[in-house]
């Protein structure tokens, strides 16, 4: 399989790289980028971003592996992630992640990221997303919703193309 | 009586104000920059001189500014302790990780006010010769890195930050930087190692104190988003009026990110010590009481560092919230209320 970076993203990576003195720190920027572009980090990027950047593959891949944002697979194309922690739990956190769960036809009780057959959500539970008083909250892709109802989550869901 | 008093979050909630630089230039904005970076060197009466910059890091000790990250460390003995001598080159690194739970003051700034934490940001650099810094922003905020990186293009094309700024003679550049999900990353050696490119494993103190080993082994500054907003306010109003704002021991205001069962969760920002918890759960222009058929069973007063008070300990409710007082250790002034239901079980 071949694995090709477009210039106008590689434009942007080299651009981002001058932000930092010692080329590696632009590791993460890096990843991110990439992972914007093509929904996760496949392990041909990760070659190219240490080739890039002038480190081994493994200073890469354990970066990948420790920062829970940075997907390894491809998720859904809709990523949802539901608040759990305290503040959340008590405004109702749980329910909102069983009613968006059994909308989607996914099992609530699985443990970490589910994705539907059809590769269009991927649902989560992440810690404290900062927006405690406004609790439950949870993100869709870059958007931010607090004092999510079940039918504020139908509404969100529904908008997604 | 209890009352909130707005100083950082001053504009950030009024109608109409955007987070763009003209609205910020209208309301008053860089001109404690301005006023910064032409304070006159002063000369002693040893024949020698101070510079700005020194009467600038002088002003923040006399303010009593203490760190709004957790810990409550002293910004201007912070800043005393950085290695100027190195010859190495001074970063400043602007913690907006924002991660523990119960907080979310932060984000509020971010979004709505950015410009005020650039302002306080190019002065604190100004100030400690730093001419290159970086904003670590959580990466579960990628609006708020897109607000910011807008923000310092603003700020840029506007030469308030780069090459020679206002015609000073000093460069600063600053950079967004994001995290990925990982909480530790607001400790600020793990942030300095994120920063680096690596696995955000905590460095252990001593040797790597940021001030000496920071950032590429150089000294290195990292302020909380809220402590570096203050650091504007105290150029703006001089540090000895700042400091007549809360408690002689810890100044200024604080905001207080109150949330679980209580009617009016929300921000609110107090002058330090001027609240009792019991006021911030009760009071109505506060947390309106706890919502109905609740009872109060606990408060967590911080993050998950800060120890859980029970409703039993009915003399902790009395007690200010000043940061310090209510424990010796980190206080991140959050407040998670936990309450149970009479009649039916919690969700
Ligand atoms: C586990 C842990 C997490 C922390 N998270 C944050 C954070 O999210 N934001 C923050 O400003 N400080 C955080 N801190 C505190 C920082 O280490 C550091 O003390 C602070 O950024 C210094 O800024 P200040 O002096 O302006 O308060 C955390 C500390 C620890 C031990
Ligand atoms: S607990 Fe959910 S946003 Fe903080």
């Amino acid at each position: 399989m071949s694995f090709s970076i477009p210039a106008g993203l590689e434009a942007e990576i080299d651009e981002l790289i001058t932000h930092y003195p010692v080329r590696r720190s632009a590791s993460l920027m890096l990843l991110h980028a990439i992972q914007e572009h093509f929904g996760w980090v496949s392990p041909e990027a990760v070659q190219w971003t240490a080739a890039k950047l002038g480190l081994e593959p493994i200073n890469v891949h354990e970066l990948l592996t420790f920062y829970p944002m940075f997907r390894q697979a491809a998720p859904g194309r809709h990523q949802i992630k539901v608040c759990r922690t305290l503040s959340c739990a008590l405004g109702g956190s749980h329910a909102l992640h069983r009613h968006v769960c059994e909308r989607l036809g996914l099992d609530a009780g699985a443990h970490g990221l589910q994705t539907t057959k059809d590769g269009k959500f991927s649902v989560e539970f992440v810690e404290c997303l900062a927006g405690c008083g406004s609790a439950p909250v949870m993100m869709c892709g870059d958007d931010f919703h607090e004092g999510v109802s079940g039918k504020k989550a139908d509404e969100i869901l529904g908008g997604c193309k | 009586m209890a009352q909130e008093y707005k100083l950082i979050l001053k504009h950030a909630d009024e109608p109409g104000y955007t987070p763009d630089i003209e609205c910020y230039l209208r309301h008053g904005g860089y001109d404690s920059l301005r006023k910064a970076l032409t304070v006159p060197v002063v000369e002693l009466s040893d024949g020698k001189k101070k510079s700005a910059q020194e009467q600038i890091r002088e002003d923040v000790m006399k303010s009593g500014l203490r760190g709004r990250g957790g810990a409550g460390f002293s910004c201007g003995l912070k800043w005393s302790f950085v290695d100027r001598r190195s010859g190495k080159p001074i970063y400043l690194i602007c913690n907006a990780d924002e991660s523990e739970p119960g907080t979310f003051k932060d984000r509020q700034i971010i979004h709505k006010d950015p410009h005020q934490l650039i302002e306080g940001m190019i002065i604190s650099c100004f100030a400690n010769d730093v001419k290159l810094a970086y904003i670590y922003i959580r990466g579960e905020m990628p609006k708020g890195a897109k607000i910011l990186n807008q923000a310092l293009k603003e700020a840029r094309a506007k030469n308030l930050l780069g090459k020679n700024i206002l015609g000073t003679g000093y460069d600063l550049e600053i950079h967004v930087h994001r995290g990925a999900g990982a909480y530790i990353c607001g400790e600020e050696t793990g942030l300095i190692e994120s920063l680096e490119g690596k696995r955000p494993y905590p460095r252990i103190k001593p040797p790597y104190f940021p001030a000496v080993l920071g950032l590429y082994m150089c000294p290195t500054i990292v302020n909380n988003v809220e402590t570096l907003c203050n650091v504007k306010h105290i150029v703006g109003m001089g540090g000895a009026e700042f400091a007549k704002l809360g408690t002689p021991n810890n100044t200024g205001t604080r905001i207080v990110s109150l949330s679980g069962q209580v009617k009016r969760p929300g921000y609110y920002e107090i002058e330090v010590g001027k609240a009792t918890l019991g006021q911030l759960i009760h009071d109505p222009e506060f947390g309106g009481g706890l919502l109905d058929g609740r009872k109060l069973k606990a408060v967590i007063p911080g993050g998950s560092s800060s120890k859980v008070l029970k409703a039993g300990e009915k003399f902790k409710l009395k007690r200010k919230v000043d940061g310090k007082d209510v424990e010796e250790r980190p206080i991140f002034l959050i407040f998670l209320m936990i309450s149970i239901r009479f009649s039916k079980r919690a969700p």
